[in-house]
C-alpha cells in the first residue's frame, strides 16, 4: 500500500466564529488525485486553507495529519517545509518582489532550472516583474503553478487551477500538473468549478462540498456530469 | 570685474535681509546654536591620505576613495576641499570657489535656481560660503563612469554650508553620485547645501544622492534645477541611516519643450528621526513630462512625504506617487501629493497609500516555505527597491547591503 501523506479527521473549521466546515474526513495517499467539487461559498478554500494553516480559518474540531503526525500546532511556513504545497485561485499582489525573486527565495529544489520551467508555462517575461502585479488570470494561475513546482510539495492543494484561463493555457496548464504529480508520486486535491482541467489531470476520486460536508466519493467526471444535469441541490440529496 | 562685485554686493544685501527668515517647511533651527569651529587637527591632503574609517564611511554613502568606476571626485571635508579633480576628457570637477573665479559667465547660474533669500539656510550659505563642488560636462561629452563627490562632515557643532553647481552644457550626459557623510561625534552639526543645476538642450543628468548623516545632524539642502529642451534631470535621492532632522523640497522647472525630470526617493526615518523630504516639478514647456516617486518607511520615525507638481502648459504629464509603509507602534507617515493644473489639456496624475504589511501577503510567502520574519524581511526588501533608479551595480550592492541592515533593524 502507498504511503498515507494527508489524514483530515472530522475536521470542524471557523471563520471569525462562523462555522464553515463541519465534520470533514478524507485521506490523500501517494499518488492520489482527489476533486473537489461545490457551489460557491461551499467551504472548498476554507477547507483547503485550514488545512494550510491560515490563522484565519480556524480549526475548532478534528486532526490534521501530514504522514501520520498532527499538523494543527504548526505555522503556514512550517507546513509548506514539511510538503504541503498550494495553489492560490486569487493570490495577492505584492509589490517589490519579482517573480524571479520569490521563485529563488522559496525554490525547494537545488537543481532547479527556473528558465526552461518558465519558459515551458511561458512565464519567462513575467520573471522579472512584480508578483501579481498586472497579472492576467492566466498569468497568474501560470505564476502560482511555476512556484509551487519550484517549490516541490508531495501534496498540492490547488483552488480552481483553471478559473479565468483561456482553453488553450488550460491544455498547457493541465499537461503539466498532470507530469508534476505523476513524478514523485504526488497527492492532489484539486477543487474545480467546470472539470476542465480533468481533460488533462487524470483524477479517480471527486466528491462534492455542500452542507459543510463531503458527500459522495466516486469518479469525478460522473458527479461533474450529474451536476451538470441536475444542479448541486439535487446530486447531493441523491448522493446522500 | 566690477560687474562681479555688484552681483556679490547685491546677494550680500539680498541674503542679509532673509538671515531670520523662517523656511516655508520644516522644524526651525537656531543657527547660532552651533558654534563649532573646524577641527584643530590636520586635514587629509588628499583622497589616499584618508585614514581607513573616513574611506569607509565615504563608502558607505556612495564614494569610492579607490575612484574605481568613477570618472572624477569631489571630497570637502568640513569646509577643506581636500580633493577636487576629473579623471575624464571634457569633464570639468573643482570648487565653486575656484569655479566662480576661473569663469565670469558663472555668475549667470550662481542663484539662478535656487532663490539667495528663500529663507535663513539659503542666506547662511551666501553669507558663509564655503565652497562646494562645480561640476560641468562640456558640449557632448558623455563620460563612461559617474562623477563621485562626498561632503564630509567631521567637526563638531560646525555648520557646513556648500554651493554646489552642476552645468550639463548641450547634448551632453552626466551622472553623479553624491554621498554625504558624518563622523562620530558627541555633539550635534548642520549641513547646508545648496545644489543648482542646469541641464541644456538635449542633455542628460543623473544625480544620485546618498544621506549617511547621524542622529545628532541638522539637514537643510536647497536644490533647484532648471531643464531645457529634450533635456533629461534623473533624481535619485536615498537616505536609510538615522538622522535628526532633513527638511529638502527640491524643485525642477521644465523650462524646455519635451523636457524630462523624475524624482525617486527613498526614505527610512529611524526612531527619532524627522525626514520632510518633498519633489516639485514646474512642467512649463509643451511636451515636458514628470515623475516623482516616493517610497518611505517610518520605524518609529517621522516622514513627511511632500510632492507637487504644477502643469502651467499643454500638453504635458506628470505622476506623483508615494507609498508608506509604517512599521513600530510610534511610526507616523504623512503623505502630502499636490497637483496643480493651469490650463485645459494638462494630464496629471497621483497615487499615496500608507500602510503596514499586509497580513494576506507576509501568510503567501509563508505558504512558499518562508518564515513570518523572512517573509516580512523580503517585503520591506522589495518595499525599499531601488532597480529603477538605474544604478552602477556597485553602488546598488552597497545599498543592498545598508537596505539590509535596515530590514534587521526593524524586525
Amino acid at each position: 500500500m502507498k504511503e498515507m501523506l494527508l489524514e483530515i479527521k472530522d475536521l470542524h473549521v471557523q471563520i471569525a466564529g462562523r462555522e464553515v466546515v463541519s465534520g470533514i474526513n478524507l485521506s490523500l495517499r501517494q499518488g492520489d488525485r482527489m476533486v473537489l467539487l461545490g457551489q460557491n461559498g461551499s467551504g472548498k478554500t476554507s477547507l483547503i486553507m485550514a488545512i494550510m494553516g491560515f490563522p484565519s480559518y480556524e480549526v475548532t474540531e478534528g486532526d490534521i495529519l501530514f504522514k501520520g503526525k498532527s499538523i494543527l500546532g504548526l505555522a503556514i511556513d512550517q507546513r509548506a517545509k514539511l510538503g504541503l504545497g498550494i495553489l492560490f485561485q486569487r493570490p495577492p499582489t505584492v509589490r517589490g518582489i519579482k517573480l524571479r525573486q520569490m521563485i529563488e527565495m522559496t525554490s525547494g529544489k537545488k537543481n532547479f532550472d527556473l528558465e526552461k520551467e518558465a519558459g515551458r508555462l511561458a512565464m519567462t517575461e513575467f520573471l522579472g516583474r512584480d508578483l501579481n502585479l498586472g497579472f492576467s488570470g492566466g498569468e497568474m494561475k501560470r505564476s502560482e503553478l511555476l512556484q509551487v513546482i519550484a517549490q516541490d510539495p508531495q501534496v498540492v492543494l490547488f483552488d480552481e487551477p483553471e478559473s479565468g484561463v483561456d482553453l488553450e493555457n488550460i491544455a498547457l496548464m493541465g499537461t503539466i500538473i498532470d507530469e508534476f504529480l505523476k513524478k514523485k508520486d504526488r497527492a492532489a486535491l484539486i477543487i474545480t468549478h467546470t472539470g476542465y482541467i480533468l481533460d488533462y489531470v487524470k483524477a479517480d476520486l471527486g466528491c462534492v462540498l455542500a452542507d459543510k460536508r463531503l458527500h459522495c466519493v466516486q469518479e469525478p467526471r460522473k458527479i461533474i456530469g450529474d451536476i451538470r444535469k441536475y444542479g448541486y441541490d439535487k446530486c447531493v440529496k441523491c448522493r446522500k | 570685474m566690477r560687474e562681479v562685485q555688484k552681483i556679490k554686493e547685491e546677494l550680500d544685501r539680498r541674503a542679509r535681509a532673509a538671515a531670520g527668515k523662517k523656511a516655508a517647511f520644516g522644524e526651525d533651527i537656531d543657527l547660532a546654536g552651533f558654534t563649532g569651529k573646524p577641527s584643530s587637527e590636520a586635514y587629509p591632503s588628499g583622497l589616499s591620505a584618508l585614514s581607513a574609517e573616513h574611506a569607509k564611511l565615504a563608502l558607505s554613502a556612495g564614494v569610492d576613495v579607490s575612484e574605481k568606476g568613477r570618472s572624477g571626485t569631489f571630497l570637502q571635508m568640513d569646509h577643506n576641499v581636500i580633493h577636487a579633480r576629473s579623471n575624464a576628457e571634457g569633464l570639468e570637477v573643482m570648487s565653486t570657489t575656484d569655479a566662480l573665479a576661473k569663469y565670469d559667465w558663472l555668475w549667470d547660474y550662481y542663484w539662478k535656481a535656487v532663490a539667495v533669500d528663500a529663507d535663513k539656510y539659503t542666506a547662511h550659505a551666501q553669507l558663509n560660503p564655503f565652497h562646494g563642488y562645480f561640476i560641468r560636462a562640456l558640449p557632448g561629452q558623455k563620460a563612461s563612469f559617474p562623477l563621485q563627490a562626498c561632503l564630509f562632515l567631521k567637526s563638531n557643532d560646525l555648520i557646513q554650508s556648500v554651493h554646489n553647481v552642476i552645468v550639463a552644457e548641450e547634448g551632453s550626459d552626466l551622472s553623479i553620485i553624491t554621498g554625504c557623510a558624518t563622523e562620530s561625534f558627541g555633539g550635534s552639526g548642520m549641513h547646508i547645501g545648496i545644489s543648482e543645476f542646469f541641464v541644456k538642450k538635449n542633455a542628460r543628468v543623473t544625480f544620485t544622492m546618498i544621506h549617511n548623516w547621524r542622529e545628532n545632524v541638522v539637514v537643510r539642502p536647497r536644490t533647484g534645477t532648471v531643464v531645457e529642451e529634450n533635456g533629461v534631470f534623473l533624481s535619485n535621492y536615498i537616505c536609510l541611516q538615522p538622522v535628526r532632522n532633513i527638511q529638502m523640497y527640491p524643485r525642477a522647472t521644465l523650462a524646455g519643450k519635451n523636457s524630462l525630470a523624475r524624482y525617486n526617493s527613498i526614505l527610512y526615518a529611524h526612531p527619532g528621526s524627522q525626514l520632510d523630504v518633498g519633489s516639485r516639478v514646474d512642467l512649463a514647456a509643451r511636451g515636458s513630462r514628470a515623475e516623482i516617486i516616493a517610497r518611505a518607511l517610518s520605524h518609529d520615525g517621522r516622514i513627511i512625504a511632500r510632492g507637487y507638481l504644477r502643469g502651467e502648459t499643454a500638453p504635458i504629464k506628470a505622476h506623483l506617487e508615494c507609498r508608506g509603509l509604517i512599521l513600530g507602534e510610534r511610526g507616523n507617515i504623512y503623505a502630502i501629493p499636490e497637483l496643480e493644473g493651469c490650463t485645459e489639456g494638462v494630464d496629471m496624475s497621483h497615487e499615496a497609500a500608507v500602510g503596514k504589511i499586509a497580513k494576506e501577503e507576509i501568510e503567501y510567502l509563508m505558504s512558499r516555505g518562508m518564515s513570518s520574519q523572512e517573509a516580512q524581511a523580503a517585503i520591506v526588501r522589495g518595499f525599499l527597491d531601488i532597480s529603477i533608479m538605474g544604478l552602477p551595480e556597485v553602488l546598488k550592492r552597497q545599498i543592498d547591503r545598508a537596505i539590509a541592515s535596515c530590514e534587521k533593524e526593524a524586525m
